[in-house]
């Protein structure tokens, strides 16, 4: 039965970011699944070898994509070619962005930031803000005037989600941002997240980004082409689709407000091909447990969890037969979320939630 | 003890490269053993997310933080870089008959 709640204030200068302190939401302990420590310490253990070899690949397939967009110009050919440089640009960089973020990928710290930069760049996610941003929704994931990443806030902007299969909301904003950046500025809301001291990062970036905008631009222009375009800079738009099919998953249609990851977050079992592009990300729960573990030991660490989490979806379109349902019903009834079922092999969620209380 | 000197753990209750946590009253500290047996002591607790950091991976003279991946030098308390800003306190150690101490000051 639905029940009547106010309207949720996802912002984070807002009303429910101080109900989310008031309620000890805020920077609160959360749930972890029993590992022993030896074990936990294996999992952990970073590599350089996966990494270098998964990225060379990437680079290498980006270089042949790209020549093929760039070869076959004028011709049908460059449409497929385009297709997956897009994928490859865009989408692939997001889970790179991720990854290298938490710099758990390469054992070697420069790689992970080398990495790191050229992904921010190719996602369109400013790297400063985004690394802070993402720090906080590992803190305080899915909670209300906390996360600054909560992909479908409810009741969910359906208009909004379509449109982000092409970054046609947040690609504008992003720019407005590196704008605002160069200038020396930042937005209320991230001066709640992005410390004094990496603000002048955040403004060097930008300016360098705006820098590398200009040339492409500038580049376009001189050959009455916007194939320099089609390389650096539309991709984060034509490229984004495939992210979003993989993002939605990680939380979309599951509980707000709770401390525990089994509640608010999936695990989809996915292919080889999509595993590479998404970097194992589809152990989604595993990561926001344990985020130092790197995502080439995230399979691993998965046969460790599992008896104390519920199941993964098999597949994408299992899950997302409960994520459309979930988000076009909330779109009426937004106090409605998916409520996880535990094995009975599983410790249990903690008690008195206060999703679980406002909904069931 | 004498001096401020607290006993804490057995040399072997900790493996080598690890940290363990420990408890002291309201306080907490991570007690670290490096790859070739020393010891050393800092607060418990990110300075950044307050996690305890004995849940963390000790990569050489480094702790990473199980929340966040913000990392310290342990030996020295110096925070590494983003999203750790503010670096850790960091306590006297000494072993003595196969017992670690430490001295929290």
């Amino acid at each position: 039965m639905a029940v009547e709640i106010s309207k949720r204030d996802y912002s984070l200068i807002g009303k429910d970011s101080q109900l989310a302190e008031a309620m000890g939401l805020a920077s609160a302990e959360w749930y972890a699944c029993p590992i022993p420590r030896k074990r936990l310490k294996e999992l952990m253990q970073r590599k350089d070898g996966p990494a270098i070899r998964d990225t060379l690949l990437w680079f290498a397939l980006l270089g042949l994509t790209g020549w093929l967009g760039w070869h076959f110009w004028g011709t049908w050919w460059c449409v497929p070619a385009f297709l997956v440089y897009g994928v490859l640009y865009c989408s692939c960089s997001d889970s790179r962005w991720h990854e290298c973020g938490h710099r758990t990928p390469f054992k070697t710290t420069w790689m992970n930031d080398v990495v790191y930069e050229i992904a921010s760049f190719m996602v369109l996610r400013e790297s400063t803000p985004w690394r802070w941003s993402h720090t906080r929704h590992h803190t305080d994931t899915i909670i209300v005037g906390r996360d600054p990443e909560i992909a479908v806030p409810r009741p969910p902007d359906i208009a909004g989600i379509l449109l982000g299969f092409f970054s046609l909301r947040s690609g504008p904003k992003e720019y407005k941002k590196v704008l605002l950046h160069c200038f020396g500025k930042l937005t209320a809301e991230e001066k709640t997240y992005i410390p004094e001291m990496e603000y002048g990062k955040v403004f060097l970036t930008a300016r360098i980004w705006a820098l590398i905008y200009a040339a492409v631009i500038a580049w376009a222009i001189l050959i009455h082409s916007i194939l320099p375009l089609m390389l650096v800079g539309l991709p984060s738009f034509y490229g984004a689709w495939l992210l979003v099919i993989f993002g939605l998953t990680q939380h979309a249609g599951l509980a707000e407000n709770v401390l525990d990851h089994r509640l608010n977050c999936r695990t989809v079992y996915m292919n080889p091909v999509f595993r590479f592009v998404y970097w194992n990300m589809n152990y989604h729960l595993e990561h926001h447990m344990f985020p130092m573990v790197p995502y080439h030991a995230l399979a691993a660490l998965h046969e460790e969890m599992k008896a104390d989490s519920p199941k993964p979806y098999n597949g994408l379109i299992e899950a997302y037969r409960e994520i459309i349902p979930a988000i076009l019903r909330q779109v009426k009834d937004p106090a409605y979320f998916v409520k996880r079922e535990l094995p009975a092999s599983a410790n249990p969620f903690p008690a008195a939630v206060p999703e679980a209380q406002a909904a069931h | 003890m004498s001096d401020g000197w607290i006993k804490t753990c057995n040399v072997d209750d900790i493996e080598p490269e690890d940290v363990l946590r420990f408890d002291h009253g309201d306080r907490t500290f991570a007690i670290y053993r490096t790859g070739d047996g020393k010891f050393f002591a800092t607060d418990g607790l990110c300075t950044h997310g307050k996690v305890h950091l004995a849940g963390g991976l000790v990569m050489e003279n480094l702790i990473e933080c199980p929340k966040h991946n913000g990392r310290f030098d342990y030996t020295t308390g110096k925070a590494k870089g983003a999203p750790v800003c503010v670096d850790l306190k960091t306590y006297p150690t000494k072993v003595e008959a196969g017992t670690v101490f430490i001295q929290p000051g």
